[in-house]
């Protein structure tokens, strides 16, 4: 072989179309990733802008004021009133959801159930959340003929549930077998071997994938909407109407009275900070604990 | 605690979600009962909507039309602006940066819808609103496109419409769809793309001709799941499309979709009102599961032909 001739296609540099398709295709990926950061930053800093001036203490517990254009009060209700529904749903959707978990992987495997349950929960995890808030009104508020916090926390469970189920499933499944051997080779049942040496073995990605799910919760307002109602002083009860910063953002946004926006804008940075708290620290937990 | 008794706790525990899915069934159909006998044609094939008529009109055709296309419209914003971030994260970017752009993208995903919708209706859409008017005066001369990009009330809108809603859905779909089709494209057979590279293509060749055409299935899996979420969207869509009931090509006007108008509107409804209401959770609760279910099915297939994502 005597080296390529000139005229060899190899040898010629690529052709102009072929190099103005690749620098064009190299811009739009950047402008891609652009595209989708620069928004999420305008948002961040917007809702820092105007909310963060109003944030004091005196803010995030005062009563909300009764007349929605006054300047004066806070939203100490809805930040108490979101932590305790995200709270006890968090309570309700957590270890049904683990359990559910240990039913498909431990018990279920690959038998028919098992299938219909997974697939379920997927379609479950699809329904919209303002259908959750439907449902529970119609199966709790109708028949109770009260709003209640306990009626937002069950919409709340529901929306939850299949996240944690298919997260803390998804973790469970990486459990080595040798592991579950082991325990059997000591003389451990089955129930023993799951809640003393599967369960601990997964519960770093566990806690992570349901602590997505309770910052998923924390920030929904469509499941609230007809379930929870409205107060203006802290109700710590479950009994009694309820109110959520999600909602008070909704209901103040909706309204022209500029006092009214700045309280939603400050509110949504409360909230916010709620979420990115939740959301940061499950991530911390799944990096630092994850095997590789 | 007995063995027995534990494998039947976590079997109640899993039967849960049947039970649950039950239950939404049957009870919002029940509710909306009334509404969904006596007029279902009515109901399903009209858009008039009027419940505070002496004889009220209760057509659902408004709200199902706002839904879908605003969702359209999402769709067709997030679908390129995704596929360009996956492939900035799997292809393009230097390593130190791919996991920065990974944490803030799912950070999108992180931020609560009805902050999405305060920042859509009080900084967005007044912004929006000059531009609809200059992109309206612009296109005005040109056939179809002119009357799909008119813009409403002569400036005087508030910059609510479908086509601000698709914006801010767009924003809020980006990350599933990214998540999708990312893991999709990583799965992309290394040997292929060798080859490819092998044989003188450059890296977009490389990537039109091994990992589009691998992808295709979860991606198209991918953007269905984008499409149910966009359309269950409730609290964003309430905010920002304008709540003005009306089936029109014009992309810049107010109309109202069916989960927006149900968080708009149930606080004061009662009797047939809120049974229409409910009526429409029950349509948008089918609409939404079907597309679901197609794109499970289409995205299970993709896992199960590459043998790595999903279970």
């Amino acid at each position: 072989m005597t080296g390529l001739s000139e005229s060899h296609p190899l040898r010629r540099p690529l052709s102009r179309r072929r190099r103005l398709a690749g620098a064009i295709s190299a811009t739009l990926v950047w402008v891609a990733v652009a595209v989708a950061v620069i928004p999420l930053l305008l948002v961040m800093f917007t809702v820092v802008k105007k909310g963060g001036s109003l944030i004091t203490p005196r803010f995030l517990t005062d009563d909300l004021p009764i007349q929605a254009r006054s300047a004066e009060g806070g939203v100490g209700p809805a930040v108490t009133g979101t932590l305790l529904i995200t709270g006890v749903a968090s309570l309700i959707a957590i270890p049904i959801g683990i359990l559910a978990a240990i039913y498909l992987t431990e018990y279920g495997g690959t038998n028919r159930l098992a299938r219909v349950i997974r697939f379920l929960s997927d379609v479950m995890a699809g329904v919209p959340s303002i259908v959750m808030g439907l449902f529970i009104f119609t199966v709790w508020v109708v028949r109770y003929q009260e709003r209640s916090g306990l009626a937002g926390s069950l919409a709340l469970a529901c929306l939850m549930l299949p996240i944690v189920i298919r997260s803390s499933e998804a973790m469970i499944r990486l459990v080595p077998n040798e592991l579950r051997e082991a325990s059997y080779a000591l003389g451990s049942r089955k129930a023993r071997t799951v809640l003393t040496v599967v369960l601990p073995a997964a519960l770093p990605g566990v806690v992570s994938g349901c602590l997505l799910a309770v910052a998923r919760a924390a920030g929904e307002t469509a499941p609230l909407l007809f379930t929870i109602g409205l107060t203006y002083s802290k109700n710590l009860k479950l009994s009694g109407e309820n109110t959520a910063l999600s909602a008070q953002i909704f209901s103040n946004a909706s309204t022209s009275f500029v006092a009214a926006q700045q309280r939603a804008w400050a509110a949504a940075l409360t909230l916010i900070v709620i979420v990115l708290i939740l959301s940061v620290v499950a991530r911390v937990v799944a990096a630092r604990f994850t095997v590789r | 605690m007995g063995d027995s008794g534990f494998r039947l706790l976590t079997l109640g525990c899993g039967l849960v979600v049947l039970v649950v899915l039950g239950l939404i069934t049957v009870s919002t159909t029940r509710e909306a009962w009334p509404v969904l006998r006596h007029r279902t044609q009515n109901f399903l094939f009209t858009q008039s909507w009027n419940p505070q008529a002496g004889r009220p009109l209760f057509g659902s055709l408004g709200f199902v039309y706002g839904t879908i296309i605003s969702s359209l419209v999402a769709v067709v914003f997030a679908v390129p602006v995704s596929v360009g971030i996956a492939l900035f994260v799997t292809e393009y970017a230097p390593r130190w940066l791919r996991r920065p752009v990974v944490f803030l993208v799912d950070l999108l995903a992180a931020v609560p819808s009805v902050v999405f919708g305060l920042w859509g209706v009080l900084t967005l859409a007044p912004i929006l609103q000059h531009w609809y008017d200059t992109v309206a005066q612009a296109a005005h001369p040109i056939p179809f496109v002119g009357s799909v990009l008119s813009a409403s009330g002569g400036g005087g809108g508030s910059g609510r419409s479908f086509f601000t809603c698709g914006l801010i859905l767009a924003l809020m779909i980006t990350p599933i769809i990214t998540v999708i089709t990312r893991e999709v494209f990583e799965t992309t057979p290394a040997g292929q793309k060798e080859a490819a590279m092998a044989l003188g293509c450059t890296r977009w060749e490389m990537i039109r001709s091994t990992v589009f055409p691998h992808s295709r299935h979860g991606f198209t899996g991918g953007v269905l799941l984008g499409l149910g979420r966009a359309m269950g969207e409730t609290i964003a869509a309430a905010l920002v499309i304008g709540s003005s009931v009306q089936v029109t090509k014009h992309l810049f006007n107010p109309g109202d979709s069916m989960a927006g108008v149900i968080a708009n509107q149930f606080g004061e409804a009662t009797g047939d009102f809120r049974a229409a209401l409910i009526g429409l959770g029950v349509v948008l609760f089918f609409l939404t599961v079907v597309v679901n279910l197609i794109a499970r099915a289409i995205v299970g297939d993709a896992a199960e032909a590459s043998g790595t994502i999903g279970r």
